[in-house]
């Protein structure tokens, strides 16, 4: 089973609850975590595990071949990205806006233009007991997070069998990265807080859910603060609240020091022992 | 003509909350901009009246028109994402996976593949309570985020800056590193990062100015709940001193920012505990910095 963890507004407790879940499920079970939100992966802050792999990860753009080029301009035509311009008797490539679709390289009549690799980030795969935990980083001055976030959920599909529960810590927002690392989940968690910001982007949030036509459930963090306007929403909407955890000025404390807090804070474990069950009952029914 | 870019790597740290008090502050002589369009919260603070709204253009989206379609498969031989599979018999895009390359719509040998224009949301120009413009948008859900929006909300808060004469262009932009965060600091002449004092904040705020460092931009600091963890804020202030980023200010945790928040309200118009003081110091300074 797949959970990818997400939230529209950024800063509401992802990698919290991330981490603090893996960890904790990783008592009793294999557990996969994956830290997709490559632009600022933070997952890897709070676990202490020892590497076992690391590798360059690449995206494929052309490269142009100044004396096999007729300059016909076929390239700069068919690039719906503007990466590839041709100047005077130039042809300039600009690998940041490249998509990697390859319509130039392929449509080029006199294979000016091959593909070469670029590197675009840095995958690692690190293991303690039961937990593996897989990090991706974007190189900083790389633009587009979607490529990297396939290719690590590649390498998972790769390295680990289907049975063992992975948990996706998802970027914020509701474009492109997001849709990238929700896509292939059986279920998804918002994170919210209990604010107008926090409700305004949740609703954002359950409508790309919706799109995607992922099920999905609704973890309140900083449950005490603002107002009950969340709460009332998804009442509303019977959208299931999975947890609540609550305002604790001890949590902003040890997450500041990249410490995990559900055994050093009861109510914490409490609310994700609610989590799980949920978990278990959804993987019992079979996944929606 | 000035223009400030609130940023922070992180989400979650205060950016709209500051943001929107130094609007306030600086009320007719400010035109503001909400870049994170991927989740703009600007616009519950500032109450714009969304006077007036344009669609959004950007990109295209493949699609294959199956009385003209034989079938041949060669568009999904060519397609590198994966978007084009046979649904009942028919090859089909996947709107989501779609990139809009349209490689495919150049191969079909018989054209049954149409480039549709997407629609990727809408942006506004709205007066705000403050007395001044606010530009702001909508991302579609699940659109592409390539920072053309965040490009358009920029360039008309430009232009209506110079036919107003108005001194600055406030930005609110996005968490991250990735295109839409590249799209609003083009062009910036000051970049206000507000960061927290947590591992992940500092990770996050290095990261981001790495970012910043490559557009050449000068920069200042705000910490906001600088108290959660001195060890980590004196990291973060060597860190400052190391880069030469101003230090604008130290702000406290404090739940006045939420409750203003909830309020609709900015901290400036409901503190009574001092905080106040500190942002209208801060928004000094920020002016004296770049003037």
């Amino acid at each position: 089973m797949k959970i990818a963890i997400a939230s529209g507004k950024g800063g509401t407790g992802k990698t919290t609850l991330s981490v603090n879940l893996s960890a904790y499920l990783a008592e009793d079970e294999e557990i996969v975590l994956s830290d997709l939100d490559v632009e600022e992966p933070n997952s890897g802050l709070f676990i202490n595990a020892r590497m076992v792999h690391e590798e360059e990860k690449y995206k494929m753009v052309p490269e142009w071949k100044e004396d096999q080029c007729t300059l016909c301009g076929i390239c700069q035509e068919v690039c719906n990205f503007h990466a590839v311009i041709q100047l005077g008797e130039m042809i300039m490539v600009f690998p940041e806006l490249c998509h990697g679709c390859y319509a130039c390289s392929e449509l080029c009549p006199t294979d000016a233009l091959p593909m070469i690799p670029k590197k675009m980030g840095m995958l690692k795969h690190l293991q303690n007991d039961k937990l593996s935990f897989i990090e991706s980083r974007l190189d900083v001055g790389e633009e587009q997070a979607v490529p990297l976030i396939k290719q690590s959920q590649d390498y998972i599909d790769e390295h680990f069998t289907d049975d063992i529960l992975r948990i996706y810590d998802s970027p914020p927002g509701t474009s492109c990265p997001v849709i990238e690392a929700t896509k292939d989940a059986d279920f998804v968690i918002l994170v919210t807080e209990p604010t107008p910001f926090g409700l305004h982007d949740l609703k954002i949030a359950v409508e790309t859910m919706k799109e995607l036509k992922k099920p999905f459930g609704v973890v309140v963090n900083r449950h005490g603060i603002g107002n009950d306007g969340v709460l009332r929403y998804c009442e509303d909407k019977d959208i299931p609240v999975l947890a609540k955890i609550p305002n604790d000025r001890k949590i902003a404390e040890l997450y500041s020091e990249g410490k995990l807090i559900y055994n050093e804070v009861p109510e914490v474990k409490q609310e994700l022992d609610k989590i799980i069950a949920y978990l278990r009952t959804l993987k019992q029914g079979g996944v929606q | 003509m000035k223009e400030i870019v609130v940023i922070s790597g992180k989400g979650g740290t205060g950016k709209t909350s500051i943001t929107a008090s130094f609007a306030f502050l600086g009320g007719a002589d400010v035109i503001v901009a909400d870049c994170d369009v991927d989740a703009a919260d600007m616009h519950l603070l500032l109450q714009p009246d969304f006077a007036r709204g344009e669609d959004f253009y950007s990109g295209e989206l493949a699609k294959i028109h199956p009385d003209n379609c034989t079938q041949c498969g060669k568009c999904a031989e060519v397609c590198r994402f994966e978007a084009i599979s046979v649904i009942d018999g028919m090859h089909t895009v996947d709107p989501l996976s779609c990139e809009g390359c349209g490689y495919c719509a150049r191969i079909c040998p018989t054209n049954a593949i149409e480039n549709l224009s997407m629609n990727v949301g809408k942006w506004y120009i709205s007066s705000i309570k403050t007395g001044s413009l606010m530009v702001h948008a909508r991302l579609g859900i699940g659109a592409d985020n390539s920072g053309k929006l965040v490009a358009k909300v920029k360039n008309e808060a430009k232009r209506l800056a110079e036919e107003t004469n108005k001194d600055y262009i406030i930005v609110d932009g996005s968490p991250g590193i990735g295109c839409p965060v590249v799209s609003s600091l083009s062009g910036a002449s000051f970049v206000v990062l507000v960061t927290e004092p947590s591992v992940s904040g500092l990770h996050d705020l290095k990261r981001v100015y790495e970012l910043v460092k490559k557009f050449n931009l000068k920069a200042g600091c705000i910490i906001n709940k600088s108290d959660i963890n001195e060890k980590v804020t004196q990291e973060i202030e060597a860190f400052l001193r190391e880069e030469n980023i101003l230090h604008i200010v130290n702000l406290p945790y404090d739940e006045q920012f939420t409750k203003a928040m909830t309020n609709g309200q900015t901290i400036i118009e409901s503190d009574t505990n001092g905080l106040k003081q500190m942002i209208v110091d801060s928004w000094s300074k920020i002016k004296l910095t770049i003037n």
